[in-house]
């Protein structure tokens, strides 16, 4: 009880004095905890190369500039590659992801005994693979090139816009979908009536912003061989051409700044 | 035409909404249900179009009893219930348009309402109505734009473009200020003599209730403890159906109130 009767006055405490000794024996074990770990960690680092970085990276910053400027007419078609993987994705993933999202739904699933566990872990097991990883899988399967990096972002993405949107319509005003109902509409005109504007603005969100996110994914998807822009710049940096990698890096930069430019200017528009 | 015969509603949590209800709505008869929170005023309107599944007993809609229907046949029975809620209900992020003609759902096929390629019947009825409740200048705004007092009339023209028997209406003035909430009930009752519909109006106030309309039903704990005219609901009435309080001051204003009317 964290009101006490003391000289006749109620005082009143946020926790008991029990409670406040067991928060305070938590924040002892937690910093002898980090204690402990730091010591693991720097028994096994080498310090050496620890105090050695800032030269190595100063001696790669004098490399890597002035970027290789010429180099950029090389750019322009993985750099396109790039964009569409995540666009194409982006756009495949959205079409699954909606039939998934509305089975996944409290309030929409057919069965949420069966049809519901089933979407459920088609969302976390396409969730909880990296990108990088599909491409790998995807390279083995149906041979390197654009379209296993397309493959791949759409399957990666599945997961999270499903997820999004699922909780959209579970969120939704049953009043809404009521009204519908009472007029005697069909199912499916429930949901294009009732359910589908009230989910839409959050549909075009969770679409721009997993369209951002997929751009900065498909940067990298080059290094396992699933085309774009990553593809030059594993070579690059297998041949230790520093100005084309810093080249690299700043169109990769300048595309990601532009996407979430575009984002942003979406998602303000809708809301 | 609208008789309810022992209908009974339990939740799953053991509460009995409903005990055995009997109840019996003539053609063209609009009344009011009254009765404390928690009474089953609500849960009873939504056992006679279903919304919510009546546990046990009969609706029966003319001759058929809409407790024994199967979905496509209920969904054509539903059309012919026009429904009004207390929130207004309107999809808010479609047109005024729009929403009027969703209560065409039921008459119109998937491709052709997802489209909004209504018939032109619809649009002219659709107008029509829009016009009686005085909200034509309207039409193209989106539902979220509207007064609270606007909106509900939207929810009248869509429960009456159903072309109904009768009106389910859900506390429509629970969230509207006291002029406006007149003027709707005063719209409802209007539309319901004109057109000879039914209407069963949930309604928290007493005073604005017996202003309106020819009969009272009082729910208690999922019974009907008073049913008779709007002048029989005396204070030992309204403590029967509500609880102990001081009841003079709420018909003591009825009266008021009739004054004010006379004299607008």
């Amino acid at each position: 009880m964290p009101v006490l009767e003391r000289e006749g006055t109620q005082v009143w405490r946020r926790r008991t004095t029990g409670e406040s000794m067991v928060r305070w024996f938590g924040w002892l074990i937690g910093v002898a905890v980090f204690v402990v770990c730091w010591q693991q960690i720097s028994q096994s680092t080498t310090w050496f190369f620890v105090w050695d970085a800032p030269r190595i990276a100063g001696d790669i910053w004098t490399r890597a500039t002035p970027p290789r400027w010429e180099y950029i007419s090389k750019l322009g078609r993985p750099i396109w590659d790039t964009l569409n993987i995540a666009t194409l994705g982006t756009l495949i993933a959205l079409c699954m992801a909606v039939p998934v999202a509305f089975l996944a739904a409290r309030n929409t699933t057919p069965s949420a005994l069966f049809i519901r566990p089933v979407a459920l872990l088609i969302i976390v097991s396409t969730r909880s693979i990296n990108s990088l990883i599909w491409a790998l899988l995807l390279i083995a399967i149906i041979g390197p090139g654009v379209f296993a990096g397309v493959v791949a972002i759409a399957i990666r993405s599945i997961g999270f816009c499903a997820k999004l949107l699922y909780e959209a319509i579970e969120e939704i005003d049953h009043t809404q979908v009521e009204a519908i109902t009472a007029t005697g509409a069909s199912r499916w005109q429930v949901m294009a009536y009732g359910i589908v504007p009230q989910i839409l603005p959050a549909f075009a969100g969770i679409a721009v912003f997993r369209w951002d996110i997929n751009i900065r994914e498909s940067t990298v998807l080059g290094l396992v061989g699933a085309g774009g822009i990553g593809l030059q710049l594993s070579s690059s940096l297998n041949v230790l051409a520093w100005p084309q990698v810093s080249l690299i890096l700043l169109v990769i930069l300048a595309a990601v700044v532009i996407s979430e430019w575009v984002s942003a200017k979406v998602r303000g528009a809708i809301i | 035409m609208l008789r309810l015969e022992k209908l009974t509603k339990t939740y799953k949590t053991g509460d009995q909404a409903l005990k055995a209800i009997e109840l019996e709505v003539p053609k063209g008869q609009v009344l009011a249900l009254i009765g404390p929170s928690g009474a089953g005023k609500s849960t009873m309107i939504r056992c006679i179009n279903r919304l919510v599944e009546p546990t046990s007993g009969a609706v029966m809609l003319d001759e058929t009893d809409l407790t024994r229907l199967g979905s496509g046949a209920l969904r054509r029975a539903r059309r012919e219930m026009g429904m009004i809620f207390q929130e207004y209900a309107l999809v808010e992020r479609l047109t005024v348009m729009e929403n009027v003609l969703s209560g065409r759902l039921g008459y119109v096929g998937f491709w052709r309402s997802f489209l909004r390629r209504f018939p032109q019947t619809d649009i002219d009825e659709a107008f029509r109505l829009l016009d009686r409740v005085g909200l034509l200048h309207m039409a193209d705004k989106r539902a979220d734009e509207l007064s609270g007092g606007q909106r509900q009339r939207v929810g009248i023209a869509r429960a009456l473009i159903q072309n109904p028997k009768l009106l389910l209406v859900d506390e429509p003035t629970a969230s509207l200020d006291p002029k406006t909430s007149r003027q709707i009930m005063r719209l409802i009752t209007e539309l319901c003599r004109e057109r000879g519909l039914a209407a069963i109006i949930n309604i928290h106030d007493v005073a604005l209730a017996q202003m309106f309309v020819p009969r009272v039903v009082g729910l208690r704990f999922g019974e009907i403890v008073y049913d008779g005219g709007p002048n029989g609901l005396t204070p030992d009435k309204l403590t029967e159906i509500y609880g102990e309080e001081d009841w003079e001051a709420t018909i003591q204003k009825v009266e008021g109130e009739d004054e004010i009317e006379a004299a607008e």
